[in-house]
């Protein structure tokens, strides 16, 4: 059964596995383990970039392709969501609408980047993408009329998923339960759903393609499969799943703005979790995310505390400056890129 | 028995369209200064424009030259290039308000030696970055393009966080030296100082390139290397070594464009190397990779292009750059000039 939910790519480490239980089991039970907006705030933003990270994860560690456009379809998906119920009213209809049309426009620009770029050069792909991205950023923040600008939209979802909505009369398990938390669970299982048919996509025949295009393009190629084909589907798909990603993501946040969505830092973020976290595996994503985000809360408490107590030297306190942690998550990332290809998850499976 | 075919050799002139084949991609530059002129409908606007639109356009060509070179040598692609941009910028600007004494004078020797000097110090500054740039980040990710976008991309991330530590987090405001500051009148048209100076220097590069890439004995090995290396390293070149001081001009190419690019801007941020990287990326994709003249002729068109825009719809100015690159890549997939590869 678990094999089958797992497409028979299991976590292949006891460690591994252990982690990625109490993972699951701590966001599962997130809203009773830690009771309180903040932490149920972060649970939610791990669902969510899981999602997003193995979205990535699906273009870059399968199929072997750099986009820097992964934010756009992201934030498609959110103004997708964001747009219709401006237009349609609060409710479920315009939340689905908003949902498919938000994907179905992510899909149709990632295919038409992939026909493009792909066709030439796969390396243009990174350059012509971020290009993109950058512009379209750009547009989404000064057509206020239609997008909010900068300010971006709020949105207003059905009332049974807002903190207003009271199902019960008495706690339960010790929580007043809330739509809040009802909205909690639609992030949660949305986003284990898409995970798992992921998995299915990257095990399946489909999967192995990629692989193979990634070792050795010219090799698939020569073997019959088509290339281009191979590369364009998996970069649709890749940007649907963001996409959907991104729909979830304005449902729970209720906003939807350039900073929170298609932002640069975004971006990197994801690359930076993939890599760290082990590029083509899948899990990767899923522990990348939990280190990163436990990091993002702790690592700059405690480089604020080093960096008061070395203030006395030269220089020192700069480079601990909480505000500095992405540049010593850059040296990580490029360390990793040299020694840890596979991440955290390859040295746990032992295959690094 | 049977005959040999008649082939009767064709001396019949080339038509016009295939003698003006090759030089398509210049004659665009001229192409889309006339099209501004016809669709911006005010010769005095249009001059302007047409001035500041080459300026940009030789900043972006000194930026992207050397990354153009450094991926035709030797197939890398180097997503940190922007950092030796604001390392350029932060370094250049740092030296012109030390010397403030000279760029106030209302002396045009005195100001010129000053940023004459803040561009020195920048291009040795980002020169050396370079070479350790080369040395501990790409170097060890020769010949797979996944990692090198990653790493140099990482690379990208520590050098702005860098300038970050060295020169605080706020972004710096730079006065032109006073001799550059104002405009004059042409036609009728107000033509800022600055921005002739920046077409006269980009030219002036433009050709010292050219001239060095063509008539030297170091141009030829270049040139040849980015043909074909193996070839140039069998003739007993060390081609290693050609191309880590490729790496280091291109990288003191992108100082000395960061400290044009924040005397035309008068404000430098350490982000700005990432934001002038989109215009690159455009930039060298049209010219095709590895080719220092298509770069060249991208780099107009992509000035130019932004400036007539920006004029006509503010909103579409990088979108229209990005129509540019995809109306070139339908007509020429590999680029206005493709660099053919002997392999």
């Amino acid at each position: 059964m678990v094999r089958l939910f797992l497409s028979g790519d299991g976590p292949q480490s006891k460690i591994l596995g252990a982690v990625l239980l109490l993972i699951l089991f701590t966001l599962a039970f997130a809203p009773f383990l830690f009771p309180g907006t903040r932490s149920l705030e972060t649970a939610a933003r791990i669902c969510i970039f899981i999602v997003l990270v193995a979205s990535y994860d699906l273009l870059l560690g399968y199929a072997g392709i750099v986009s820097f456009a992964h934010t756009m379809f992201f934030g498609m998906g959110a103004y997708g969501v964001a747009l219709a119920t401006r237009q349609m009213g609060t409710g479920y209809d315009a939340l689905i609408l908003g949902t498919l049309a938000g994907t179905a426009l992510a899909a149709v620009f990632a295919l038409i980047i992939a026909l493009f770029s792909l066709r030439v050069r796969a390396i243009f792909f990174a350059m012509i993408t971020l290009a993109i991205a950058s512009a379209v950023a750009v547009l989404v923040s000064q057509l206020s009329a239609i997008t909010g600008g900068e300010d971006g939209l709020n949105i207003r979802i059905p009332r049974e998923l807002t903190p207003a909505f009271r199902p019960l009369d008495a706690p339960f398990w010790g929580v007043n339960i809330s739509g809040r938390h009802l909205n909690y669970y639609l992030v949660f299982f949305s986003c284990l759903i898409m995970f798992l048919i992921m998995l299915r996509v990257v095990n399946s025949p489909f999967g192995r393609v990629l692989q193979a295009i990634r070792e050795n393009a010219f090799r698939a190629e020569a073997i019959g499969y088509r290339v281009v084909y191979y590369r364009a589907v998996a970069t649709v798909l890749s940007a649907a799943m963001a996409a959907l990603a991104g729909a979830v993501f304005a449902i729970w946040l209720r906003y939807v703005g350039p900073a929170t969505t298609l932002g640069v830092e975004i971006m990197l973020d994801i690359l930076l979790i993939v890599v760290i976290g082990g590029m083509g595996t899948m899990y990767g994503a899923v522990v990348g995310t939990v280190v990163f985000v436990l990091a993002q809360n702790y690592l700059k408490d405690w480089m604020g505390g080093a960096s008061e107590s070395t203030a006395f030297l030269p220089l020192v306190p700069d480079l601990l400056n909480p505000d500095r942690w992405l540049m010593w998550l850059g040296i990580l990332f490029i360390l990793s890129v040299y020694f840890f290809p596979s991440g955290i998850v390859g040295r746990l499976r032992g295959k690094a | 028995m049977t005959l040999a075919p008649e082939h009767a050799p064709k001396m019949a002139r080339l038509s016009l369209a295939e003698r003006l084949e090759p030089w398509m991609p210049v004659l665009l530059v001229p192409a889309l200064i006339l099209a501004g002129y016809l669709s911006i409908a005010s010769p005095t606007s249009w001059l302007t424009l047409t001035v500041s639109g080459l300026a940009m356009g030789m900043m972006i060509f000194v930026i992207a030259s050397g990354m153009t070179l450094v991926f035709g040598l030797m197939d890398v692609i180097n997503f940190g290039h922007g950092a030796f941009v604001s390392f350029g910028a932060f370094v250049g600007v740092s030296v012109l308000l030390m010397l403030s004494g000279m760029t106030g004078a209302p002396s045009l020797v005195l100001n010129l030696l000053a940023v004459g000097a803040a561009m020195l110090a920048a291009m040795a500054v980002t020169g050396v970055i370079g070479l350790g740039f080369e040395r501990v980040i790409v170097r060890p990710v020769y010949g797979s393009h996944l990692k090198q976008i990653l790493v140099t991309m990482g690379g990208l991330i520590v050098a702005e966080q860098l300038i970050h530590v060295i020169w605080g987090g706020e972004e710096i405001f730079i006065g032109r030296p006073e001799m550059l500051k104002g405009s004059i009148t042409l036609f009728g048209a107000t033509l800022e100082k600055y921005r002739l100076v920046a077409v006269g220097l980009g030219l002036v590069l433009f050709l010292g390139m050219r001239a060095v890439l063509r008539g030297t004995k170091l141009g030829l090995i270049v040139r040849a290397g980015v043909e074909n290396p193996e070839m140039v390293q069998a003739m007993g070149y060390q081609i290693r070594r050609v191309f880590v001081l490729v790496f280091v001009a291109g990288s003191a190419l992108a100082g000395l464009g960061g400290v044009m690019w924040g005397l035309y801007q008068e404000m430098i941020t350490a982000h700005m190397g990432m934001e002038i990287m989109i215009l690159v990326f455009i930039v060298v994709i049209i010219g095709g990779l590895g080719s220092v003249e298509g770069c060249f002729i991208g780099a107009l068109l992509v000035g130019l292009m932004q400036n007539y825009t920006a004029f006509l719809e503010p909103k579409l100015a990088l979108i229209s750059n990005i129509a540019l690159m995809v109306a070139i890549l339908m007509w020429r997939p590999q680029g206005m000039m493709p660099v053919i590869k002997a392999k």
